[in-house]
C-alpha cells in the first residue's frame, strides 16, 4: 500500500507523464486536474496530523542502499506540513496565472514533485535527490521559456545551485564518514556534541551553509536571482519565489542550526550581519529597480531576510529565554508561509501587468486606477500585505520575528527595520506611479479583471486576510514543533 | 548458461559472413538481443550468495603444456559488466539500423567487439583474458577505420596504437606474474605470494598498460580522437564497453594479482584519477564539436571509476564498479544522441551551427533524451551516475579527503560544460535560418534510447540491485584483507 506522502510525490509526476502525451492545448487544464488531487491529498494530511504530537508523523520507511546509508524515509512534522500545504497552493495558482505550453507543464509538474519530496524526505540522500530533481526543471523553464537575457539568467541560476549543491553533498558525505547515519533525527541528535572534530567541522559548515545561503539566497549569494526571476515566464517566478526559495529556508531549519549548533554561535554576528544586509541592501535595490518584476524580485530577498535574521537570532545562543526564541521560530514559519503567498500574488499581478501592456516598467504606467479600480485594489492588497500592514497576513510573521529578535539581538533588529522602512518607500512610490497620478496615454486601452482572474484573485486575496485577523489555524499547524525546536536549540 | 554469450555473439558474427545482406541488421539484433537476454536471465535468476567469489563456470584444458586453460569464471563484478555489455551492444545495433555501407562487414567487426568484451569480463584464466582482450583492438581498428568521420584514419590509428603500447605492457606483466608463479589460472595467481620486489614494478606496468584503455590521464588522448572518428555505434561502444575493458583489467588482475605493488602505487593513481577528472571537464568546457565535448567527459567520468580503484575500501570500489555500469549507460546514450540522431540529421557537430537550428522544436526526442543524459551525466540524483559517485565519494572521502574536495570542483566543471553543450545544441537562440526538413526520429531510435534511459533511472533510484552483488565480490578480494 502506497503511503499518503509518497502518494502525494508521485501524483504530480504521473501529470507530468499524462501531460506529455496529451493534445497541446489540454496540458494545463490536466495539470490543474492533478493539483486537485493534490490539494485533496494534503488536505487528507492536514486532517490526519495531530498537532498535539511531537515528532514525525507519517512515517514511511523503506530500505533503500543501504551501503551508503540511505533509507525511504518520509514523514511530516509542523514545519513540513506548513509547507506541503503552502506548496499545494502556489502550483495551482501558478497554473492559472498564464498560458502554458506543454512542455512546461510537465516541467512544472516535475518540480511540484520535487517539493513535495524535499519538504517531506527524513533522510539526506532521499532528501537530496529532491533538492535536485527541481533544478533541471527550473532551469529547462527559464531557459525555454523566459524572456530578454534568459540564457545567462538560467546559467547563473544553475551554476551557483549546483555548485552550493555539490559542496553540500561532499559535506554530508564526510558527516555520514563520522557519524555513519544520513538521517535528519540522528543527526539532529548528534549535533549537540559536535558532529565532527575541529577544521573538518568548520569546512562541513562552510560547504552546507554555502549550499543553503545559495537556494535562499542570503547576500551576498543572492544575484543570480533577480535575474533568474526578472527573466522566467510569471507562472515559474511565482513558483521560484513561492516555493522553491523555501527549500533554502527549511534546509536551514533542518539541518543548518541543529547540526552545527557551535559554529553558528560563534559566528552568530556575522551571519547576522548578513542577514541585516539582505534586509537592507535588497529594499534599497528594490527602490532603484525601474522594472516592475525586478523591484518584486528584490523584495523577495528583503522578505527572506527577515526568516534568516529570525533563525540566526533564535540561535545565537545567549540569555535569550525560551519564549523569545519560540516567538522568533514561529515569526520565521509564519513569514515562510505568507511570503510565499505574498510574492507570488505580487508576481501575478505583475504578470496581469505585462500581459495587458507588453511592458512591466514602472514609467510604463500611470492613472491605471481611472481605468482598471478592480486591478488596482487587489493588487495593493498584495502591496500592502508585503509591506506587512497589520491586519493582512504580511504583518504577524514579521512582527514575531522582530519581537524575538530584539530580545536577542537589539542592535541587529534596530538596523532591520530600516529595511521595514524602505519597503514601504518602495511600495508607496509603485501605488503612486502606476495607480494614481494623470492617466499614462499607454495605459488607456488597458482592461480590467476578466471573470476568471478574479476567480483566482478572491481566494488568494481571503487567504491573505483570514492569515492576517485569524492567524491561528496557521499556529495550530506548527505549534507542537516550535515548542520542540525551540527546546532543541536552548 | 552465462557463458553462451560468448558463444552466441561469436556465432552471430559468423553467420554475418554467409547471411544475404538483408538480413544484416536483424541477424545482429538478434544476437545482441540474445545475448543481453542471457545475462538478464543470468543476472535474475543466479542467488546473489554465489556472486560473492569469482566461481568458476566452465574449465577445460587448453594448451596444457603451458598450462593455459579454456576457464570462466563468474562474479558480482563480471555479471555487471556482461550485464553493461549486452545492453550496450543492443542498443548500439539499434543505432547502427542505418548503416548501409557494407552492412554485413559492419556489424561483424561490431560483433567480434562485443564478443571479445564478454570474454574479457569472464576469463579466469591470464592467457584467455589477453586473447580476448587483444581480439577486441582489431575490430574497432576497422569500424573506424572504415565506416567512421572526421580523421577517421588518424582516430583508427591513434587508438589502436595506444591500444597496442597497452597490451604490451599488460604482455610483460602476464609474462612476468606467469614465470613467478607459475601459474595462469587466475585463482591461483590470486593466492600466490608474489615477492615485494617483484610487485614493485609488476603492478604499475600492469596497471599503467590496463589504464590506458581506460582513458588515465595522460594517456587519454586516443579517447577523445576516437571516439569522434568512430561511428555511432563504434563509439557507443567504445566508451560503453572499450573503456570498461581497461578498467576491469586493472582491477581483476592487476590490484588483485599484486596486492602490495597496489598498495605501495595507490597514491599515485588518485593522483593522476583527480587531476584526469578535472582536467578533462576543463577542457571539454572549450570544445566546439560536440562528440568532443562527450569525449572528454567520458575521460573525466572513468577517472571517477580510477579514483574508487585508488581507494582500497570495498565502498570506493565498488562505486568504481557501479561507475562502470553507470558511465557505459550514459557514454552510450550521449553518443547515440550527438552521432546517429543530431549528426545523420544535420551533418554537422558545431555546437554554434547547432545552436542556430532549434533542435529541440524539430526533434523533441533527442531533446528530450539529450536531456536525461546531460543530468544523468552531471550526476544528478536518480541516475545512476549520482548513485555511483556518492559511493566513490564516501570511499575517497575515508582514503583521501582533500581529494573529494577537488573532485567536487571537477563535478561543477562537468555541469558547466554539459550544460553548455545542452544549450548550444538544442535550446539555440535565434531563429531557424529556413525549414530544412529533419527526419523525425525512427521506431528503432527510439526502442534504443529508451532502454538505455530506463537501464540509467531504474539503477539511480535502486542501485541495490547492482550493489547487493557488486559489494560482496569486493569484499571478498584479496588486497582488501
Amino acid at each position: 500500500m502506497v503511503g499518503i506522502i509518497t502518494a502525494l510525490i508521485l501524483f504530480p509526476l504521473l501529470g507530468a507523464l499524462f501531460v506529455g502525451t496529451a493534445r497541446p492545448n489540454g496540458a494545463r487544464g490536466i495539470a490543474l486536474g492533478f493539483n486537485v488531487f493534490t490539494a485533496i491529498l494534503a488536505l487528507i494530511l492536514w486532517r490526519d496530523f495531530d498537532t498535539a504530537a511531537v515528532g514525525l508523523q507519517m512515517i514511511e520507511r523503506h530500505t533503500w542502499i543501504p551501503a551508503i546509508g540511505a533509507e525511504y524515509l518520509l514523514g511530516v512534522d509542523g514545519l513540513s506540513l506548513l509547507l506541503v500545504i503552502l506548496t499545494s497552493i502556489i502550483f495551482p495558482f501558478a497554473f492559472l496565472a498564464q498560458r502554458m505550453e506543454r512542455g512546461a507543464c510537465a516541467l512544472m509538474l516535475v518540480m511540484q514533485s520535487a517539493l513535495y519530496g524535499t519538504f517531506t524526505a527524513q533522510n539526506f540522500v532521499l532528501w537530496f535527490l529532491f533538492y535536485e530533481m527541481s533544478l533541471i526543471p527550473a532551469f529547462l523553464l527559464i531557459r525555454i521559456w523566459g524572456g530578454d537575457k534568459r540564457d545567462r539568467a538560467a546559467t547563473k541560476f544553475f551554476l551557483y545551485t549546483f555548485l552550493g549543491s555539490v559542496a553540500m553533498l561532499l559535506s554530508f558525505l564526510g558527516i555520514y564518514l563520522a557519524k555513519g547515519t544520513f538521517d535528519f533525527a540522528a543527526l539532529t541528535a548528534l549535533g549537540k556534541t559536535g558532529l565532527l572534530a575541529g577544521d573538518m567541522a568548520w569546512l562541513a559548515f562552510a560547504g552546507i551553509f554555502l549550499g543553503l545561503a545559495v537556494k535562499v539566497p542570503l547576500f551576498p549569494f543572492h544575484t543570480w536571482l533577480p535575474d533568474a526571476y526578472e527573466t522566467a515566464p510569471t507562472g515559474v517566478s511565482m513558483v521560484l519565489t513561492g516555493v522553491l526559495s523555501k527549500m533554502g529556508v527549511y534546509g536551514f531549519v533542518r539541518l543548518l542550526l541543529p547540526l552545527f549548533p557551535n559554529q553558528i554561535n560563534i559566528l552568530a554576528p556575522w551571519l547576522l550581519a548578513l542577514a541585516v544586509c539582505s534586509i537592507v541592501f535588497a529594499a534599497l535595490a528594490a527602490w532603484a529597480q525601474s522594472d516592475l518584476k525586478r523591484m518584486v524580485a528584490y523584495l523577495s530577498i528583503n522578505h527572506l531576510g527577515y526568516c534568516m535574521l529570525g533563525l540566526f537570532a533564535l540561535s545565537a545562543r545567549s540569555t535569550s529565554s525560551l519564549i523569545d526564541m519560540q516567538a522568533a521560530l514561529s515569526g520565521v514559519f509564519m513569514q515562510i508561509f505568507n511570503h510565499g503567498l505574498t510574492a507570488a500574488a505580487l508576481f501575478y499581478y505583475v504578470g496581469l501587468l505585462e500581459q495587458r501592456r507588453g511592458l512591466r516598467g514602472i514609467n510604463d504606467f500611470g492613472g491605471l486606477m481611472q481605468r482598471t479600480p478592480l486591478l488596482c485594489g487587489w493588487m495593493s492588497v498584495a502591496m500592502f500585505s508585503s509591506l506587512g500592514l497589520p491586519g493582512l497576513n504580511g504583518f504577524i510573521g514579521e512582527f514575531l520575528i522582530f519581537k524575538g529578535s530584539f530580545a536577542v539581538a537589539a542592535s541587529f533588529t534596530a538596523v532591520a527595520a530600516l529595511g521595514l522602512l524602505v519597503t514601504a518607500v518602495v511600495f508607496m512610490r509603485a501605488m503612486q506611479t502606476l495607480f494614481s497620478g494623470p492617466l499614462a496615454e499607454s495605459s488607456r486601452a488597458i482592461v480590467d479583471l476578466t471573470p476568471s482572474e478574479k476567480l483566482v484573485v478572491v481566494p488568494v486575496t481571503l487567504l491573505m486576510f483570514a492569515v492576517g485577523i485569524a492567524p491561528q489555524f496557521v499556529f495550530n499547524i506548527f505549534n507542537t514543533t516550535v515548542v520542540q525546536m525551540a527546546r532543541l536549540f536552548a | 548458461m552465462i557463458a553462451w554469450t560468448i558463444y552466441l555473439t561469436f556465432a552471430g558474427a559468423i553467420v554475418l559472413l554467409f547471411a544475404p545482406r538483408v538480413l544484416a541488421r536483424w541477424i545482429a539484433l538478434a544476437t545482441t538481443a540474445a545475448g543481453f537476454a542471457t545475462s538478464l536471465i543470468a543476472f535474475f535468476q543466479i542467488p546473489i550468495v554465489d556472486l560473492a567469489h569469482f566461481k568458476t563456470i566452465v574449465r577445460v584444458p587448453w594448451v596444457p603444456m603451458l598450462g593455459m586453460e579454456y576457464h570462466l569464471a563468474l562474479d558480482g563484478i563480471s555479471l555487471t559488466l556482461v550485464l553493461v555489455t549486452g545492453l550496450t551492444a543492443l542498443s548500439a545495433v539499434l543505432f547502427s539500423w542505418d548503416v548501409e555501407h557494407r552492412q554485413n562487414e559492419f556489424f561483424f567487426w561490431l560483433l567480434l567487439v562485443v564478443a571479445g568484451s564478454y570474454g574479457v569480463f569472464l576469463s579466469a584464466d591470464l592467457f584467455l583474458l589477453f586473447v580476448f582482450y587483444e581480439l577486441v583492438i582489431v575490430p574497432k581498428y576497422f569500424l573506424i577505420a572504415i565506416w567512421g568521420s572526421t580523421n577517421k584514419e588518424y582516430g583508427a590509428m591513434k587508438l589502436t596504437l595506444y591500444s597496442f603500447f597497452g597490451g604490451a605492457l599488460v604482455f610483460i606483466g602476464i609474462i612476468a606474474a606467469y614465470v613467478t608463479a607459475g601459474s595462469l589460472n587466475l585463482h591461483d595467481l590470486a593466492e600466490f605470494p608474489f615477492p615485494l620486489q617483484l610487485q614493485a614494478w609488476a603492478f604499475p606496468v600492469l596497471f599503467v598498460g590496463f589504464a590506458v584503455l581506460a582513458g588515465i590521464w595522460p594517456l587519454h588522448t586516443w579517447a577523445p580522437t576516437g571516439h569522434v572518428a568512430a561511428p555511432t555505434a563504434g563509439s557507443m561502444l567504445l566508451a560503453g564497453i572499450v573503456m570498461k575493458l581497461g578498467a576491469y583489467g586493472a582491477l581483476r588482475v592487476a590490484m588483485n594479482l599484486f596486492p602490495q605493488g597496489f598498495h605501495m602505487w595507490r597514491n599515485e593513481i588518485a593522483v593522476f584519477a583527480v587531476v584526469g577528472i578535472v582536467y578533462a571537464a576543463a577542457v571539454a568546457l572549450r570544445q566546439r564539436d560536440l562528440k568532443f565535448v562527450i569525449g572528454y567527459s567520458s575521460v573525466s567520468h572513468m577517472g571517477f571509476v580510477l579514483l574508487g580503484l585508488a581507494t582500497a575500501n570495498a565502498l570506493g570500489i565498488s562505486g568504481s564498479v557501479l561507475q562502470m555500469f553507470s558511465h557505459g549507460v550514459i557514454a552510450a546514450l550521449l553518443f547515440a544522441v550527438a552521432g546517429r540522431m543530431v549528426y545523420r540529421r544535420t551533418h554537422t557537430r558545431d555546437l554554434d551551427e547547432l545552436s542556430i537550428l532549434q533542435l529541440n522544436r524539430a526533434l523533441p526526442f533527442a531533446a528530450f533524451t539529450f536531456v536525461v543524459a546531460s543530468a544523468a551525466s552531471m550526476g544528478i540524483p536518480g541516475f545512476s551516475g549520482f548513485a555511483a559517485e556518492i559511493t566513490i565519494l564516501i570511499g575517497t572521502w575515508k582514503a583521501y579527503p582533500l581529494a573529494v574536495w577537488i573532485t567536487g570542483a571537477g563535478m561543477v566543471l562537468v555541469a558547466a560544460f554539459t550544460l553548455r553543450a545542452l544549450k548550444k545544441s538544442f535550446f539555440g537562440d535565434s531563429q531557424p535560418a529556413g525549414s530544412a526538413t529533419i527526419d523525425p526520429i525512427t521506431a528503432a531510435e527510439k526502442w534504443g534510447a529508451g532502454l538505455l534511459m530506463f537501464a540509467t533511472v531504474a539503477i539511480g533510484i535502486y542501485p541495490k540491485l547492482l550493489l547487493d552483488r557488486i559489494m560482496p565480490a569486493v569484499e571478498s578480494m584479496r588486497f582488501l584483507k
